[in-house]
């Protein structure tokens, strides 16, 4: 009696042991190959955390469903937008000529451009659905310089995690990690459907990336960043949306 | 001599007292530990995705067919309801408060735990047969007849005979066969088929449903099927008797086989 006690508890022990040592060392794992997301704390830490590594592990490499000119939705529906800023209004009136995208951080050669400058680069474009969390969704056809191109321009380094994002509207940042700024569909968008991006969609630069939801496609882009850690950025959860309580990686 | 003797004696109508109550002990329980357990997780589970569903779904409270819509095209329906965003129209004069940021992360969450759950529930149950024992039904049970009377007794809110406490009969088995191999299914595969991540690795799961609005439909529907299956299971549990089939799945034990001994 006291014998098959004692063997279980020390079967108990190993296997609780094994299982702790297979958790940490599955925690480690994870944190070295990336699959571990800024908001990976609090009660809603594991969620986001399986669903950032298994899609991270299963979409490195796929491509967002691309669509035929045909199926472009005639009237794309764009989302409610802030007040526009002072200094915005004064850029607009200007046609966006003193625009500026600069880029910092980690990074050979820190950098500015101006929309003319993004537009002489390669151009490419795809037609993608945006998605928006709420539901609702269009087609369009995105024009703009990927965004692997831009930070090829100004070297990044090689321990480089993440791109923070900074918008011109206040309070408006935003962070993905390598994956995703150098996916070739992961465009520093200027335009839409054969014209200019408009205002009402985030022109004159968008961050566009089709395999996440629509707030991680942050309007008004005017400065990146590239970093190995996002904890001094904000509260260190990677993300405006997240501090808000939204999720950081939206592939959902 | 004396004394051992009677103790053995005592010993020996203890052994033969635990003899003559073994049966009751030792009867299976009506529902495997694993049964319950999961019963209950995937319970908490579904309460939590009911809740967070129902949120996000104020949050556009517009159904449509096909790849796209938004506000701006015609919907297949919509659900005369506020809604927590301004820019939907719903002909109330007030904006509900946002709560999409938690319930988004819970209802996620909530899914990871079921779809687990469930996993492991399935795989289990092919294993030790409990789908074949206590799920499929028989060939013999296939019948209009069984199946007319099945129906029947409920509809005149017949409690159920005491040969049914320990077994499901055939639309019992029917429902729940439905519901784990063909609703609970279609909800992930819906569920996953709104993931623009998911669909761009695997982007048959959406286009086999008729585009990405076309499955957030389908989800809608299938969460409908599911609430009406709750209904139905609370109300059929509560003919039969509250107390003791809710104790069934919490301690695996039935009053009727009690009763029995």
């Amino acid at each position: 009696m006291i014998d098959l006690s004692r063997r279980k508890l020390i079967l108990t022990g190993l296997a609780a042991t094994a299982g702790a040592s297979g958790l940490a060392m599955a925690a480690r794992l994870a944190q070295k190959y990336g699959l571990v997301p800024p908001d990976h704390g609090g009660i809603y830490g594991l969620g986001e955390t399986l669903t950032f590594a298994s899609q991270r592990l299963l979409t490195r490499h796929s491509l967002a469903r691309e669509f035929p000119r045909s199926q472009i939705s005639p009237r794309p529906f764009p989302n409610e937008l802030a007040p526009l800023t002072e200094d915005f209004k004064r850029l607009q009136a200007g046609s966006f000529a003193e625009w500026r995208l600069s880029v910092d951080g980690m990074v050979a050669q820190p950098a500015s451009f101006s929309i003319s400058e993004l537009k002489s680069y390669p151009s490419r474009s795809h037609i993608t659905e945006l998605v928006c969390e709420e539901g609702w969704s269009y087609i369009a056809e995105w024009i703009g310089v990927p965004l692997s191109h831009v930070l090829q321009l100004v070297g990044v380094h090689p321990q480089a995690k993440y791109v923070v994002y900074v918008s011109m509207e206040p309070d408006t940042w935003d962070s993905i990690d390598m994956a995703d700024a150098l996916h070739p569909q992961t465009f520093l968008c200027y335009g839409m459907n054969g014209n200019e991006l408009p205002v009402a969609h985030g022109g004159p630069l968008r961050m566009r990336l089709p395999r996440q939801l629509g707030y991680k496609n942050v309007k008004f882009i005017t400065r990146l960043t590239v970093t190995d850690s996002l904890k001094k950025f904000g509260k260190g959860v990677g993300s405006a949306a997240s501090e808000a309580g939204y999720a950081w990686y939206v592939g959902i | 001599m004396e004394t051992l003797e009677s103790a053995q004696i005592t010993v020996e109508a203890c052994i033969s007292s635990s003899v003559s109550t073994a049966p009751v002990t030792t009867l299976p329980p009506r529902h495997s530990v694993l049964v319950r357990v999961t019963h209950w997780i995937i319970t908490l589970c579904f309460f939590a995705l009911l809740l967070t569903g129902v949120e996000i779904l104020i949050s556009h409270p517009r159904f449509y067919w096909g790849e796209t819509g938004n506000v701006l095209t015609t919907p297949l329906f919509q659900l005369h309801i506020p809604s927590s965003r301004a820019l939907v129209p719903t002909g109330y004069g007030y904006v509900l408060p946002d709560q999409n940021g938690w319930s988004r992360a819970l209802h996620f969450e909530a899914a990871w735990i079921a779809v687990l759950t469930g996993l492991l529930y399935a795989i289990s149950g092919l294993f030790t047969g409990h789908f074949r024992k206590d799920l499929l039904p028989s060939r013999a049970d296939l019948s209009w007849r069984v199946l007319s009377t099945s129906i029947a007794k409920p509809l005149r809110f017949e409690r159920p005979s005491e040969a049914e406490a320990s077994s499901y009969n055939v639309l019992q088995r029917l429902t729940y066969v439905f519901v784990i191999f063909v609703l609970f299914p279609l909800v992930i595969w819906t569920g996953l088929a709104l993931s623009p991540a998911f669909i761009s690795a695997f982007p048959a799961s959406v286009t086999l449903l008729g585009g990405r609005q076309s499955a957030r439909t389908i989800h809608f529907f299938v969460s409908v099927a599911l609430v009406l299956f709750l209904l139905v299971h609370v109300t059929m549990v509560c003919l039969a008797g509250f107390r003791s089939r809710t104790g069934a799945m919490i301690t695996g034990r039935t009053a009727a086989r009690k009763e029995h001994t």
